[in-house]
């Protein structure tokens, strides 16, 4: 009964303002408000769309894949070097360039300021930068695939050797492009990303502790931190590969012969590529889930009318696993011929963080327990992710055990793993994240009929494309393939499986343009939301105006009162006290 | 609680920790967002380091060609003769007398006194162009005279070229942006920016003396950097 109330201190005292608020920067032409603009809010829509639009460019890059594998050679315009292109190709684009900029300068922007009570982040200018050094990113990016052979097809990991071999597609310009894009990446994140942690640790609002922060700003805060500490390791060894394909040099290659000559490269160590691109490539895993964890943790409560279950616990979980996820890296290496003793030590540290996320999904199933569960559609997303994570998470016990990953390496197995656990959960928060938020945004309702179609095709369709993949990978079909060749171990049956997921890939691809058109559609035609739709207490539905003008708040900012999670307290008149409401008696 | 975290502010020790991280606004008290946002720049950039340094040592133990010695190749001949490691004994030491300097403008710019906190600076930025310069005059030494290029030298393994410049050249860089800015904070002291609270270019807050404290801290920063390369690539 009286948990809500015994879980936070409610006292009507606020502590003093300790520093003066600072001027904001107003700018005066159209240009300064809504291209180079310096507010969080625009920079944000601006990350948003970006990455949405390069996601599609991914989207169309992983049909063309399916095709060619459920309808081998039907289609003239796939041929090897461009369907391993678009392996490449598909994978940074939708790890990098989509979620990791969709969840931190997309989410992040618009929503750290505004859920801690801030005007705007602590050095809009420099945010800004952020945004355009991205762009250049892309655009960088996306030109590879205009240069003479085209982009890599070295697989996303970009593995040396082959990355630079003759032979491999792109190794004239498309992998130098990609490398230089991925360091521009790089120092425009670290940019943006500085400003989200700073403004987290130092731009607050009175009365915001760190223990009354929506879980979503915990989440982004965490991911933050580890893209701030992982990326440098990816930044090292861009510079690396640049050196080995642009001067010579011998970092990854070791003494090779290719096409039957010589080549000029000796005593490099591949290996170390390996470890420095998965010292950041797992925690990237995390970058990309942790905001997702934060998000739909407030979506679950918020549409449950109920607390989160075990706020502390969500909170220390999500800095565990931001933690733990750095002495996990070697997990993606077992075949790659490393100590074999590190593959104990990495097996071990992998199982241990499976402790901290089950806590997070038990949170979340207890937090739904008994709740006042409105199926609205972000809570579908919301309960869809929590059915998708968990089957993403158990495939990664297996991959996760030395000798049980052995087999399953490179296998469908491992494509469908990953695509659960990583690209549709987070995918399936993003959805929910942008139909919970769109009235704050866009200051009008989405059209609910097509988003619930966009629903359960996404959803259903997801699974009929991963599951059958669980399958093939345990027969042994590999991942990467062009074409299957004539393998005795893969039955024909395998071939109408493709097929099927192939259909279903298709149709859940175009269910995204509907996506699309709903949030266009809606920003025109939608109804006109109120300023706080789902009756939330989060600080950003308390804004004077929808969607938020610049500066996020009225005169005063606002004073915090409770934690964000006041549902349903037994003996209040409304189901929800929002964080800024004082206590009773307190005026 | 409220009680406890008012007095918590004035406690010390892990209790004041726990105070100030349980606290609402501010996680550091008293440290304004861009000494902050240069603190956890500077984690990242380790990071950087690190990874570049580690780099550097597992290609150099698992390279199979011979490592060339490097007090003989950064040794220089001074009036016939051969002094291993001197010039970079030199350039050490003028990187660590620029922090001692740098550390003087930032006490200084808390008292408020331009003309010194700005002299200070110019001859901090002067003693980083210096080192800057001699590591053009080894970098041209070793290019021109030795032969070492980033595929190759004479002296063994290939790896030594390619990861001194990449390695010395990262820093160099660190060094020189360095430079820039501290001529930039000093033009800033000296125009009075600091004194009048002029919003900065960049950040667009009020001007205050404590960015010289943030710019000290890259300052030591770069310098802590190069004792570690120092001490990994030419005492090694």
């Amino acid at each position: 009964m009286s948990t809500a109330t015994t879980m936070h201190d409610e006292t009507g005292h606020v502590p003093p303002a300790e520093v003066e608020e600072v001027e904001l920067y107003h700018a005066k032409t159209w240009l300064g408000k809504y291209v180079f603009s310096q507010d969080a809010k625009v920079i944000a829509i601006q990350y948003g769309c970006t990455a949405i639009a390069i996601g599609m460019v991914g989207l169309v890059l992983s049909l063309m894949m399916r095709l060619q594998l459920g309808f081998p050679n039907e289609f003239s315009f796939i041929n090897p070097s461009n369907y391993i292109q678009a392996v490449t190709m598909h994978g940074m684009i939708m790890v990098v360039y989509l979620l990791t900029a969709l969840f931190l300068g997309g989410f992040g922007n618009y929503f750290i300021p505004i859920m801690i009570g801030a005007r705007d982040m602590v050095f809009p200018y420099v945010n800004m930068l952020s945004f355009w050094i991205y762009l250049l990113s892309v655009l960088i990016l996306v030109a590879s695939f205009f240069v003479p052979g085209g982009p890599s097809g070295a697989g996303w990991t970009l593995y040396p050797p082959q990355v630079m071999l003759e032979g491999t597609p792109g190794h004239e310009w498309g992998a130098i492009l990609m490398l230089v894009s991925l360091a521009f990446f790089i120092i425009g994140f670290t940019m943006g990303g500085l400003n989200y942690v700073v403004t987290v640790l130092q731009a607050r609002t009175r009365g915001m502790t760190l223990m009354r922060l929506p879980l979503t700003v915990w989440g982004i805060f965490m991911a933050t931190i580890l893209a701030l500490l992982a990326f440098p390791a990816l930044l090292v060894s861009a510079i690396m590969m640049l050196f080995d394909m642009l001067l010579g040099a011998s970092f990854f290659m070791p003494a090779i012969v290719s096409m039957g000559e010589q080549l000029d490269h000796s005593g490099g160590s591949p290996i170390l590529f390996q470890h420095l691109f998965w010292f950041f490539g797992h925690p990237e895993v995390y970058i990309v889930a942790l905001p997702a964890f934060g998000m739909v943790s407030d979506i679950l409560s918020v549409h449950a009318r109920k607390a989160i279950f075990g706020y502390r616990m969500m909170v220390w979980a999500i800095v565990a696993i931001g933690g733990l996820s750095f002495i996990v890296w070697a997990h993606h290496m077992y075949v790659s011929g490393m100590n074999p003793y590190f593959g104990f030590f990495f097996a071990t540290t992998t199982l241990i963080i499976a402790v901290p996320t089950a806590l997070k999904v038990y949170n979340w199933v207890l937090t739904l327990w008994r709740g006042n569960i409105h199926l609205t559609i972000p809570m579908l997303f919301a309960i869809g992710f929590i059915f998708t994570f968990v089957n993403g998470g158990l495939t990664g016990l297996f991959l996760g055990n030395v000798t049980v990953d052995l087999p399953l390496s490179d296998t469908l197995f491992v494509v469908a793993h990953f695509h659960m656990v990583m690209a549709v959960s987070p995918v399936l928060v993003l959805y929910g994240a942008i139909y919970h938020w769109y009235p704050k945004i866009s200051g009008r309702m989405f059209h609910q009929g097509m988003a619930q179609f966009h629903f359960w095709i996404t959803f259903v369709g997801s699974y009929a494309i991963y599951y059958p993949m669980h399958y093939l990978g345990l027969m042994g079909v590999p991942r990467r393939y062009f074409s299957m060749g004539s393998t005795d171990f893969i039955l024909p049956s395998a071939q109408g499986l493709n097929e099927f997921i192939t259909i279903a890939a298709i149709i859940v691809g175009v269910t995204q343009l509907l996506f699309i058109y709903n949030l266009v559609w809606s920003l025109f035609k939608g109804e006109k939301a109120s300023d706080n739709p789902w009756n939330a207490t989060t600080l950003e539905w308390q804004t004077a105006t929808t969607p938020p003008g610049h500066g996020n708040f009225g005169k005063e900012l606002p004073l915090v009162y409770r934690w964000p999670y006041d549902y349903s307290v037994p003996g209040e008149d409304i189901d929800f006290l929002p964080q800024n409401q004082p206590p009773r008696g307190a005026g | 609680m409220s009680e406890s975290v008012a007095q918590g502010e004035h406690t010390g020790g892990m209790a004041g920790v726990a105070a100030d991280w349980s606290s609402d606004q501010r996680a550091f008290k008293g440290v304004p967002w861009h000494k902050a946002m240069m603190w956890i720049f500077l984690l990242s950039d380790t990071f950087i380091f690190s990874c570049f340094l580690i780099s550097y040592m597992e290609v150099r133990s698992t390279t199979t060609a011979v490592w060339p010695s490097s007090s003989e190749v950064f040794a220089l001949t001074i009036m016939g003769n051969s002094i291993p490691l001197v010039l970079i004994a030199i350039m050490t030491f003028i990187l660590i007398t620029s922090s001692g300097t740098m550390a003087m403008a930032v006490r200084f710019g808390y008292q408020k006194n331009k003309n010194m906190t700005a002299f200070l600076l110019i001859v901090t930025a002067l003693l980083g162009l210096s080192f800057v310069g001699m590591q053009a005059f080894e970098w041209t030494k070793l290019i021109v005279e030795e032969g070492v290029r980033p595929w190759g030298n004479p002296m063994g393994a290939p790896q030594f070229g390619s990861t001194f410049f990449m390695v010395t050249g990262f820093h160099g860089f660190h060094v020189s942006v360095g430079v820039i800015f501290l001529v930039i904070t000093a033009v800033k002291v000296m125009r009075g920016s600091y004194d009048n609270e002029r919003p900065g270019f960049m950040t667009g807050r009020k001007g205050s003396y404590q960015f010289v404290e943030t710019m000290g801290l890259y300052w030591h920063f770069v310098d802590l950097v190069w004792v570690f390369i120092f001490a990994f690539f030419y005492l090694w």
